[in-house]
């Protein structure tokens, strides 16, 4: 685009910036053209074969996607990681919201709370896991120490129950990234000019006719990339699970990536976990497709 | 487009973008708002502490005080040797080796090749620049979990699968540097790279003596995060890291997690080791982070 809207310059400077700009993106393109976009490419390719490690790929056509129309494990995975999807994305959105509304007043220690908050996302998936199993320890952990000591007398199994564990697993997502999209809100909140709230208040408006007309209108880019994010980030969630519950007890944790995993790493049939691996990507750039055109139509 | 006074549709904040308070005036909260934002910013604190806090403590205690009724807040006695004990009862010193060569070999490619393929992409007008960057930008959406069966299988058939190689390889061409740098790289005025031209530097010449020594924060942001990421990786190490020895931080701590399963105390003495690289970097670069967080996710 750029290139066009230019008064049409000399073919020879076209061909020396050409070779210029190629030669600097070279370097990076040819790793990340080898390693995310051919894998991405021969994807459709592997979902239409029955290959596993041993043999050759051999073309099935539409086999693989026949046999998870009717693969239970396959449902189960996929109504799992709606589930965690449809609880995430709220929850984490409110909190980061909410804390970063508060980070934006005046307060003392805001800068102490705001590395605090980050905290989290920069541990690991595994030393929190680990953590948080014991936290939810149901006998002796904390978390239902506390249920009990404000009164409730049979507090939840967590990830030792088939009914809990999900609720203990989106309880950590939110708790590991509400502090990354607190900052993209902080970060947000900060461009919506100071005068806009003057004048709202000069009009009477309260607090809460502040918060509808000026912050959330204000913070309608960030809002559409969080959300963007937070969705993908939902879909794929993966490591959170596989270290905490593995998936279970049973099925009850079972996602869709796990089982992408499952099916191709741990029994060996690449062909149709590259078919379940095409409906993970199908979800995530149709979902990331659909918000664009519905932020597209909202701006206009 | 510059800096100028605020409009409410399109404001970019200057990339030095500072996060907390600004100096604008802002009507001060009244006295039980401000109690009510303390309570909550407290509350809230604890509750992102809290899991770190157990981890610490834990890793003081002996096995049999970690789950005790009531909870001992304290460790009592205080079991220092935990500290020692750990090294003798695992391979921490081949993981930590493991993981920090990874890092900082990913990290050097990343910076390099990102911040190099950034300047073609922002500063090099050629035809297909644009489609190009389109790719690079797509690939977010596409979560990784989605082609790590055909990059699995790529990566076998070069016979990188089961060296450190293969880790290097897939974190250290990623879309995120070559994304971060460009929208640094666009905060900069074209007015320099141009009167540079003018006197004659070449393009090379122009990103080594003008782009990169002003782009040193971007370039701290984009190293730290990176360091951290591949530090925390736990997936491509399980995916492609099968032999004891090329075992990283996050897969060592795993692997001995559920092979000493009842070892309460030692499993938190070997979290708190894998956190504490992470968190001295993070508190020591933490202004670089938020930037790079800020930059990448505002703009996007």
């Amino acid at each position: 685009m750029a290139t066009l809207s230019r008064p049409r310059p000399r073919r020879s400077l076209v061909w020396r910036n050409t070779v210029a700009g190629w030669s600097f993106i070279l370097p990076n393109f040819a790793g990340f053209a080898a390693l995310t976009l051919v894998p991405v490419v021969a994807l459709f390719y592997l979902a239409f074969t029955n290959w596993n490690v041993f043999g050759v790929a051999e073309w099935t056509g539409t086999a693989n996607f026949r046999r998870m129309w009717n693969d239970a494990s396959f449902w189960t995975a996929l109504k799992n990681t709606v589930y965690y999807t449809v609880f995430h994305i709220p929850l984490t959105m409110a909190a980061a919201l909410g804390l970063a509304l508060l980070l934006n007043r005046k307060l003392r220690g805001v800068a102490f709370f705001r590395t605090v908050a980050f905290f989290p996302y920069i541990t690991s998936i595994v030393a929190i896991a680990v953590v948080w199993n014991q936290l939810f320890s149901p006998e002796y952990g904390p978390v239902n120490a506390f249920l009990r000591w404000v009164g409730i007398d049979n507090p939840p199994g967590w990830t030792t129950s088939a009914d809990w564990s999900m609720p203990a697993v989106i309880l950590v997502g939110t708790w590991r990234y509400m502090g990354y999209y607190m900052l993209l809100f902080l970060a947000g909140l900060q461009t919506i000019p100071a005068q806009l709230y003057e004048a709202a208040q000069i009009d009477g408006a309260t607090p809460w006719q502040r918060f509808v007309n000026v912050t959330l209108p204000g913070l309608r880019h960030t809002t559409f990339f969080v959300t963007v994010m937070l969705t993908i980030e939902s879909f794929k969630v993966f490591d959170l699970i596989l270290v905490m519950t593995q998936g279970g007890p049973g099925q009850s944790t079972l996602v869709l990536s796990q089982y992408v995993y499952q099916k191709g790493f741990v029994e060996n049939q690449f062909g149709y976990a590259s078919a379940v691996s095409i409906v993970l990507f199908a979800i995530c750039f149709g979902v990331t497709l659909v918000q664009f055109l519905v932020n597209r139509r909202v701006e206009r | 487009m510059t800096n100028h006074s605020a409009t409410a549709t399109d404001v970019r904040p200057p990339a030095g973008l500072t996060l907390p308070g600004r100096p604008t005036a802002r009507r001060r909260p009244t006295r039980a708002w401000r109690v009510a934002g303390y309570a909550a910013l407290v509350l809230a604190a604890a509750a992102l502490l809290l899991p770190f806090y157990w981890m610490v403590v834990s890793s003081l205690k002996t096995n049999n005080d970690v789950f005790t009724i009531p909870i001992k807040w304290l460790p009592d006695p205080v079991v220092w040797r935990n500290y020692a004990d750990i090294w003798q009862r695992s391979d921490m010193t081949t993981w930590l080796g493991n993981t920090l060569l990874l890092s900082v070999a990913v990290t050097t490619l990343q910076v390099l090749t990102g911040s190099f393929a950034a300047y073609g992409f922002a500063r090099v007008r050629f035809p297909g620049r644009d489609v190009l960057f389109l790719a690079y930008v797509g690939t977010i959406a596409v979560p990784w979990q989605s082609y790590m069966i055909p990059q699995f299988v790529l990566m076998s058939k070069l016979h990188l699968s089961n060296t450190l190689w293969s880790i290097v390889a897939i974190q250290a061409f990623g879309a995120f540097g070559v994304f971060l740098m460009k929208q640094f790289y666009e905060t900069i005025p074209e007015e320099l790279s141009e009167s540079a031209r003018v006197d004659g530097l070449t393009e090379f010449g122009i990103y080594r003596r003008i782009m990169l020594p002003l782009s040193r924060p971007a370039l701290a942001s984009l190293a730290l995060i990176t360091f951290v990421t591949t530090w925390n990786d736990y997936l491509g190490p399980l995916i492609y890291l099968r032999s004891p020895e090329l075992r990283t931080i996050q897969l060592g701590l795993n692997t001995f997690v559920s092979q000493y399963n009842a070892e309460y105390a030692l499993i938190m003495t070997g979290s708190v080791l894998s956190v504490l690289p992470v968190a001295v970097i993070f508190l020591l670069g933490q202004r670089y982070f938020v930037e790079g967080i800020a930059t990448t996710g505002l703009k996007g």
